[in-house]
């Protein structure tokens, strides 16, 4: 198995007359927090789907790890959080945890779980009982219950109010900081901003530009300055 | 296999604390099984008490309740809110997902059916052996496989918020006209005719074998009609199962 955790190598995707992805290049390093920008339409959610092995490119190849992402072997590596309308609600947090570490041969102790997940004292709350806070940090404790190596984050904070956003950020980094790997697609620069170390920015399913937010900002008083300029000029 | 019990066992909680679910799945076949089968059971039908046949028909009211809506509605929600998806991207084998829903609608069947059996025999008068009251709870649970089979057709193809509408549409025109409420030597005869095509009218005239009380048509026409709708629900279910997971989007 390659240790590469994610390989884009000119991936494209079309559907409905729609090219979402038109030859992306792009590869995930270990140990890094890549961040992928965007606006709406720009290609980041195919590119997660591609990632998680739920969509098959049109042309290209994705690799996870050197696999095939849609591999059960693959998928035990990778954990997610995608946006989800609604999950169960009767079921208490250390339930839905308990389920989705079975799911993998080497899960982290539940402890563990809650504790990287910032749940402790709400192991036997309901999930419909929780704010809108406490259940993404569910669905972050249910994407690392399997011990993955490679974290995708779709647009993990939205909707959340700033105290959330920063908890669930503190999270994050020291899931980083275990040297594993995170791909985070956001909305909010800011959030690019504080966590990569990396971002790349999509624009009609290619990458317009890469680099550290810092090499990405440029001139710009702020990386959504930068990030506007760059839209317009491209 | 450890993935499976867990599964199952989750399933089946998430269901017993759905007041939405557990209720109506639970408590309709008991009331009306209470309100025609008890309080009208004394009278004869055929060569049966009507608290006898009643208890056959209304237990197969009862599974098939329990396999729509336990089925065929969660499949729905957990598909159109992404549920499913979430759980598509881990290594969780596909498999446990729908066999721990099956699993849980035969559950919940075998509840209701002994509930029913519970009020029957205490409040209806009626009289089963032990060999035939197990026969009888057998045949029921095993027919919930169609049932979900046709559940699971309509979770793949309903959305979110049309799935409930969606089966209430199915569920009480094919029970009643099955002969499900009111025996069907009861209902006009053009509605008998139409029965001889709904998979509900096959199952209970399955059970009502059992205690001696069909219409006497042969077990094997019912037993194939069971099966043939069965196989025929989960092909369709799977052509929508393949259309979500064809990798197109």
């Amino acid at each position: 198995m390659s240790n590469t955790p994610a390989q884009f190598t000119r991936v494209t995707k079309s559907y409905d007359n729609v090219e979402a992805l038109r030859g992306l290049d792009l590869t995930i390093r270990p140990g890094e927090l890549l961040s992928l920008l965007g606006a709406n339409g720009a290609g980041k959610t195919t590119a997660v789907r591609t990632l998680l092995g739920l969509t098959k490119p049109t042309s290209g190849q994705v690799r996870v790890f050197g696999g095939d992402p849609r591999d059960a072997k693959t998928r035990t590596r990778v954990g997610a959080v995608l946006q989800i309308a609604r999950v169960p609600e009767m079921l208490r947090v250390r339930e839905h945890i308990h389920l989705f570490s079975s799911y993998y041969p080497n899960p982290l102790p539940m402890t563990e779980v809650i504790e990287a997940a910032g749940l402790q004292g709400l192991e036997k709350r309901k999930f419909g009982q929780l704010s809108g806070g406490q259940q993404k940090r569910v669905l972050f404790a249910l994407a690392i219950c399997g011990n993955p190596d490679l974290l995708i984050l779709d647009e993990p904070t939205v909707g959340l109010d700033v105290e959330a956003r920063r908890s669930l950020w503190k999270q994050i980094r020291a899931f980083i900081a275990r040297g594993k790997s995170v791909l985070l697609t956001t909305h909010y620069l800011a959030e690019a901003e504080a966590l990569a170390d990396r971002v790349v920015v999509l624009h009609r399913g290619v990458v317009v530009k890469e680099g550290t937010p810092r090499e990405i900002k440029g001139d710009a008083d702020t990386l959504e300055d930068a990030f506007i300029d760059l839209l317009e000029a491209s | 296999m450890r993935t499976y019990l867990l599964e199952i066992k989750y399933e089946f909680l998430k269901a017993l604390r759905n007041p939405a679910y557990a209720l109506p799945t639970i408590l309709f076949p008991i009331i009306f099984y209470y309100f025609f089968g008890v309080i009208f059971g004394g009278k004869q039908t055929g060569n049966v008490k009507m608290a006898e046949y009643l208890l056959a028909t209304y237990g197969a009211f009862g599974v098939i309740g329990a396999a729509l809506f336990g089925f065929g509605v969660t499949v729905a929600l957990e598909r159109g809110h992404g549920w499913l998806e979430a759980k598509r991207t881990t290594p969780m084998p596909i498999a446990s997902y729908f066999v721990a829903k099956l699993a849980m609608a035969m559950l919940f069947s075998a509840i209701v059916v002994l509930l029913l059996f519970t009020m029957g025999i205490y409040l209806g008068g009626v009289t089963l052996t032990f060999a035939k009251g197990l026969t009888l709870l057998a045949t029921l649970v095993a027919g919930s496989i169609t049932f979900c089979a046709l559940g699971l057709a309509v979770g793949f193809f309903a959305g979110p918020s049309a799935a409930v509408p969606i089966v209430n549409v199915l569920y009480l025109p094919m029970a009643i006209v099955s002969g499900l409420w009111i025996p069907i030597q009861f209902l006009p005869n053009a509605l008998q005719d139409a029965a001889q095509w709904l998979p509900p009218y096959h199952f209970s005239q399955l059970a009502l074998h059992v205690i001696g009380a069909s219409r006497g048509e042969p077990v094997a026409v019912h037993v194939f009609a069971m099966a043939a709708a069965a196989l025929f629900f989960a092909a369709i279910a799977y052509l929508g199962y393949r259309r979500d997971t064809a990798q197109v989007h």
